[in-house]
């Protein structure tokens, strides 16, 4: 069966021959023909669209857009911020990057109808700080735009102004999160705050309202404002409206950028038709379905219950390569789309050392606020680096799993959870290679691939 | 504070993206370590001083952020991403590979006894459909096996004995 092919929205011209990434390109491919347009409009015309088209946000929550533009206090008074979050951190994700390098001005003109929209009138783009290239690239195109009335003061002669500023992180993964993005923002340590009452849309940035939205979110705003609320919401499948765009990483033939229809392809077709498979000699043994701290998947589980389809309810039994790739089956099946990173393990990989690099991930990049989050981290990298460099004990794997299920829901942010799903996941799905490390680790190749 | 007159000309104009001064406590460090290659005490005080705010708030955020420095480095900096999917594609023999090539150790308080090179363990770079990815100084350098990341080394070695 031929793989099938991409739906090219977002990522249309990435990769294509002879597209830079300068104004005049942009403009040549019809580049703020949208933004002309949508500022004629109402701005609630526009919102209205949004919630129509059902867009859900692509930085790792799936939170819809338009209920999240409504939550926007309206009435304080307060000017009203929106942040693009351009913090792109999540182990297994790059689609942000490419949008940024290759069109950033796609981003921009999404970027100011969603403040057009909102009434916004300062936006600042957060791009990590290991981004240098990226951050002059945008701050070019910001210019440009601004020499072409497109940003700042009386933007194409409405009257309407609104300026872009970047924003540059410094190497810490919690900016990530929208309120240690704001701490972050006003020049402080990441340190998340606290919600209720720090909602963002009514006690963001200088604690006015503030809105903050993924790079790719914005840039579906723009299609959505070029193409309407329904007509977006007819690509994809219900509840799971767009495009997704997977980045696949690890061990598959062709890893890359793909972008398709959210839920109509499923795993299996992503990995085995559109990546060409496991490496020659090799099967698939786990799948990080949506970024790191997504629960892994094991080839070879079954998934069963009841799903919704159109009016029906319907029994389905899935594995790891049947599960329609959309927020919602992922969520049945007890992990989640997330940022759409997918990272591919096959069966040369010891599920005990994949942890240990993944725990002293998030070891490294706790704020360090809360003390279950903070302590729990660094004891599960400490034990699961000691199974691999020091003496594993076969009930470590019990452990582990002890010290994990002590964070999530008493944490002041979802990191708490993000911290400890991989280590819940890999312990109960992989329990076997946990109890027998001990002795296994004794047997294992001594020149295999050092994954921490 | 002894400074380039184009950073401090920048230092005044990011001031202003900003309804609040405490802002720009980030971009001013950018500024400053991108001139002075880390941020010295005296930095710490000035930008205290420039952004009114009291001494502990600018140090609570260098001692946060990981880009930050407080010491000296290599001339250039190599950064490898440690993380997962670099990881399984052998991201650690890359590292390896540099650290043999410079006779050195990984860590920002290492320096290469040729004084070229320091070179750190950093997480995901946001590249990993083309790892293992390599950072260096401010380019991105991707599918960095052993073989590319002494072709690197060589470069790096070869610009160095030019210089001489
Ligand atoms: C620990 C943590 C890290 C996060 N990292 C990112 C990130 O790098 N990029 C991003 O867009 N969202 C990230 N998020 C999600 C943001 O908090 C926020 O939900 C998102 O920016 C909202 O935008 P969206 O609705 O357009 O998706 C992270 C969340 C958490 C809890
Ligand atoms: S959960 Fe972790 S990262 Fe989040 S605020 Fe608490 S310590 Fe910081
Ligand atoms: S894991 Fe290395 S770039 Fe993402």
């Amino acid at each position: 069966m031929p793989a099938p092919a991409q739906h090219r929205i977002i990522f249309k011209h990435i990769d294509e021959p002879g597209y830079t990434n300068d104004i005049d390109c942009y403009l040549r491919n019809g580049g703020y023909e949208v933004l002309k347009k949508s500022v004629t409009r109402k701005p609630e015309e526009l919102i209205d669209e949004v919630k129509k088209s059902g867009l859900r946000g692509r930085g790792g929550a799936g939170f819809p857009c338009g209920v999240k533009w409504g939550l926007v206090d309206r009435k304080s008074g307060k000017p009203i911020y929106l942040i693009v979050n351009a913090d792109e951190s999540e182990p297994g994700t790059f689609k942000d990057r490419y949008i940024m390098h290759q069109d950033p001005h796609q981003l921009i003109e999404g970027t100011i109808i969603s403040c057009f929209a909102n009434n916004v009138k300062q936006a600042y783009i957060y791009i990590r700080g290991e981004m240098p290239e990226g951050a002059r690239i945008l701050e070019k195109a910001i210019a440009e735009a601004r020499a072409k009335n497109f940003v700042g003061p009386n933007i194409l002669g409405t009257g309407y102004s609104c300026e872009i500023y970047v924003h540059r992180g410094a190497g810490a993964y919690i900016c990530g999160e929208e309120t240690g993005l704001i701490e972050s923002l006003e020049g402080k340590r990441a340190n998340p705050r606290i919600k209720p009452p720090y909602f963002p849309a009514v006690l963001g940035l200088y604690q006015c309202p503030t809105i903050v939205n993924n790079v790719e979110t914005l840039c579906h705003v723009r299609y959505i404002a070029e193409h309407g609320g329904e007509a977006y919401s007819k690509i994809g499948t219900p509840g799971n409206t767009g495009t997704r765009i997977f980045c696949v990483s690890g061990h598959v033939q062709r890893p890359g950028y793909y972008e398709f229809p959210a839920g109509t392809i499923t795993m299996g077709v992503l990995l085995n038709d559109i990546c060409g498979g496991p490496l020659p000699g090799r099967t698939f043994k786990a799948v990080i379905p949506g970024g790191s701290s997504a629960k892994v998947l094991r080839f070879g589980e079954r998934y069963k219950g009841k799903r919704k389809v159109g009016p029906d309810m319907v029994d389905y039994d899935w594995g790891v390569e049947d599960v329609p790739m959309d927020f919602d089956s992922l969520a049945m099946i007890g992990s989640m789309g997330g940022s759409g990173g997918v990272i591919v393990m096959d069966d040369t990989v010891n599920m005990v050392e994949a942890l240990a690099n993944i725990n002293a991930f998030y070891s490294h990049e706790s704020c360090g606020q809360c003390t279950p989050c903070r302590e729990g981290s660094l004891w599960m990298k400490k034990i699961s680096a000691r199974m691999v460099h020091g003496e594993a004990r076969p009930q470590d794997g019990a452990l582990l799993k002890s010290v994990a299920d002590q964070i999530p829901g008493r944490t002041i942010c979802a990191f708490g959870e993000a911290c400890s799903w991989p280590t819940q996941s890999f312990i109960i799905k992989f329990k076997d290679e946990f109890d027998a490390y001990s002795e296994v680790k004794k047997t294992l190749p001594a020149d295999r691939t050092v994954l921490v | 504070m002894n400074l380039k007159p184009e950073t401090f000309q920048r230092i005044d104009e990011v001031i202003t993206h900003y309804p609040v001064k405490r802002s720009a406590t980030l971009p001013l460090l950018h500024l400053i370590q991108e001139d002075a290659g880390y941020i010295s005490d005296e930095a710490i005080a000035w930008i205290a001083r420039k952004l009114e705010l009291e001494l502990i708030n600018v140090l609570e955020v260098v001692t946060f952020y990981p880009m930050f420095r407080r010491a000296p480095i290599g001339r250039r900096h190599v950064k490898v991403c440690r993380t997962l999917s670099c990881a399984l594609k052998g991201g650690y023999k890359t590292c390896e590979t540099f650290e043999k090539e410079f006779n050195t150790r990984l860590g920002t308080n290492h320096i290469s006894p040729d004084g070229e090179v320091t070179i750190e363990f950093v997480e995901c770079l946001a590249s990993c459909g083309t790892a293992p990815v390599v950072m260096i100084d401010e380019k991105l350098h991707e599918n960095v096996d052993v073989a590319k990341a002494k072709q690197l080394s060589d470069q790096i070695k070869a610009e160095a004995a030019a210089r001489k």
